[in-house]
């Protein structure tokens, strides 16, 4: 990911209201299973920037970890490494016991299983929004072009775009696009989630429409890991907060303990920031 | 029109040579063109290296010396006589599949990265990736340049001429035999040519329109 592909973030929250998610304190009640994405000692490169420095993470079964910190402190890269769209310089990743593998067909096998949502959406330029949501299905899956579609119609019910899957996706807002995104990754019935600030490119009004199914998946205890600065979506949905900064994890905790009682001076001064924009 | 009328059968014969040359190295062209572009922006550094390789020796090499290797060089090797005319489409595919390549990794790079990673995040492996998201988003954005890789070609199936394939480059030196004004008859064959361009010109416009990507 391009380096500058950062919104200030306290610009992107800003203008969000808080108190929206106010309501609630944590309502997951997602069953604690066996680990499901361990990540050990890793440590990345690029050159000689050390972007991400000893990194250790568990995420269990069910679980929701939101990944929160300072522009450029290797959240995004932390994300990508998972599902290996970016390689680590050592260290080690397992999903769901399986080594990461290097490359070829079995590294394309567990990507299937491991669904990615990004800040610019990228869904398929000259598909259908219908095609979007098929093509992995279909040809990943195998499965029969009907049975596809059957399964991608009753996924842009959930996410509420129905109506539009012969549209192509230029012809959608940009929380409407991001909203199918979602379901292409989950027409691969994938076993974790990975969200890299999935609403920073979007327009204040269309944040709640993909928070709303975001908060509603994790209710319906998928696995996943969401890098944002929607900070209403963290105390609501998540289970942990991973604070990075300097390609580091700096605090690994409950939403309610980062956001009431910060630890360091790093994400003191991290939430400062957020709270007085 | 006399010139054209009385000699038809020459005009003919010489321009169905030349649409055959054109129409079977366009198709081979088009098909290695996009498995050397795919190559060389492959992942894996062998399959770059001969894709490089590929262009460059054979791009910088000029058509006619292309042609003379496999009109002489080619029956030297003991190997099956095919016939001029298919070497000759040989040469001529080999020669422009480097362009074809070349267009295509232009057009791969007009595309944003996050196609690719989008893919990839699917588990779409590789030439998957690349046939199914990249390639068929890259054809749409190198439709211009691509003609004019298709003119070119058309245009260097004369060259053929000089190694005892009859196309339209030869129908002037027939017809000068039979005492027809040569200049005449070079009108006359640049008049065909600049009509077969405008086909290609307007396949071009009915691409452009048909696959016009919205983003
Ligand atoms: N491809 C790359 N090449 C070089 N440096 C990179 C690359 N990608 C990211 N970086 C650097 O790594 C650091 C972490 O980036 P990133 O993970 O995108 O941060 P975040 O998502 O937290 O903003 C940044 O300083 C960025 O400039
Ligand atoms: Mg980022």
């Amino acid at each position: 990911m391009a380096p500058t592909d950062e919104t200030n973030p306290s610009a992107s929250t800003g203008s969000t209201p808080i108190s929206r998610y106010e309501t609630t304190s944590n309502p997951i009640v997602a069953g604690r299973g066996e680990p499901l994405v361990v990540v050990e000692n890793v440590e990345k490169h690029y050159g000689d920037f050390h972007a991400l420095k000893n990194i250790n993470l568990t995420v269990n079964k069910g679980e929701v970890v939101v990944v929160i910190g300072p522009s450029g402190s290797g959240k995004s890269t932390l994300c990508r490494t998972i599902n290996r769209l970016e390689t680590i310089s050592s260290g080690e990743i397992r999903i769901d016991g399986t080594k990461l593998p290097s490359e070829g067909k079995k590294l394309a096998a567990l990507r299937a299983d491991v669904g990615m949502v990004f800040q610019s959406f990228n869904l398929f330029a000259h598909k259908t929004i219908l095609e979007n949501v098929t093509l992995g299905p279909m040809k990943v899956r195998r499965q029969k072009k009907a049975d596809a579609e059957k399964a991608a119609k009753v996924l842009l019910e959930r996410v509420g775009i129905e109506q539009q899957s012969a549209k192509l996706p230029a012809q959608l807002s940009g929380g409407q696009q991001q909203r199918v995104a979602i379901a292409r990754a989950l027409a691969m019935k994938p076993k974790v989630m990975l969200f890299d600030e999935p609403t920073s490119a979007l327009d204040p009004e269309m944040i709640t429409e993909v928070l709303d199914v975001m908060t509603q998946l994790a209710a319906e205890g998928m696995t996943m890991i969401v890098v944002t600065h929607e900070m209403g979506f963290a105390r609501k949905a998540a289970d942990r907060v991973v604070f990075m900064a300097d390609g580091e994890i700096v605090e690994d905790t409950t939403p309610e303990e980062f956001f009431d009682h910060p630890k360091s001076t790093r994400a003191k001064d991290f939430l400062s920031k957020l709270l007085t924009h | 029109m006399d010139t054209l009328f009385n000699n038809l059968d020459i005009f003919v014969d010489g321009f169905r040579m030349t649409f055959v040359l054109f129409f079977f190295a366009a198709i081979f062209a088009l098909i290695l063109g996009t498995i050397v572009g795919a190559m060389r922006v492959s992942p894996v550094t062998p399959m770059r290296a001969v894709g490089t390789v590929y262009v460059n020796l054979v791009r910088n090499t000029p058509l006619t010396l292309l042609m003379f290797f496999f009109a002489f060089g080619y029956p030297k090797l003991g190997l099956p006589d095919v016939g001029y005319t298919t070497l000759a489409i040989i040469a001529l595919s080999l020669y422009t599949a480097t362009y074809v390549a070349e267009t295509l990794r232009s057009g791969i790079n007009t595309v944003p990265v996050g196609q690719a990673e989008a893919a990839r995040a699917i588990g779409l492996p590789f030439g998957q990736t690349m046939s199914l998201v990249i390639l068929p988003q890259a054809f749409r954005a190198t439709v211009p340049p691509m003609m004019s890789v298709f003119i070119a070609l058309l245009k260097n199936t004369t060259i053929a001429a000089g190694f005892s394939v009859a196309e339209a480059g030869t129908i002037r030196q027939v017809l000068s035999e039979r005492g027809e004004p040569q200049l005449t008859v070079l009108l006359w064959v640049a008049l065909i040519f600049i009509l077969a361009v405008g086909v290609l010109s307007l396949l071009q416009r009915y691409l452009e329109n048909k696959w016009r990507v919205a983003r």
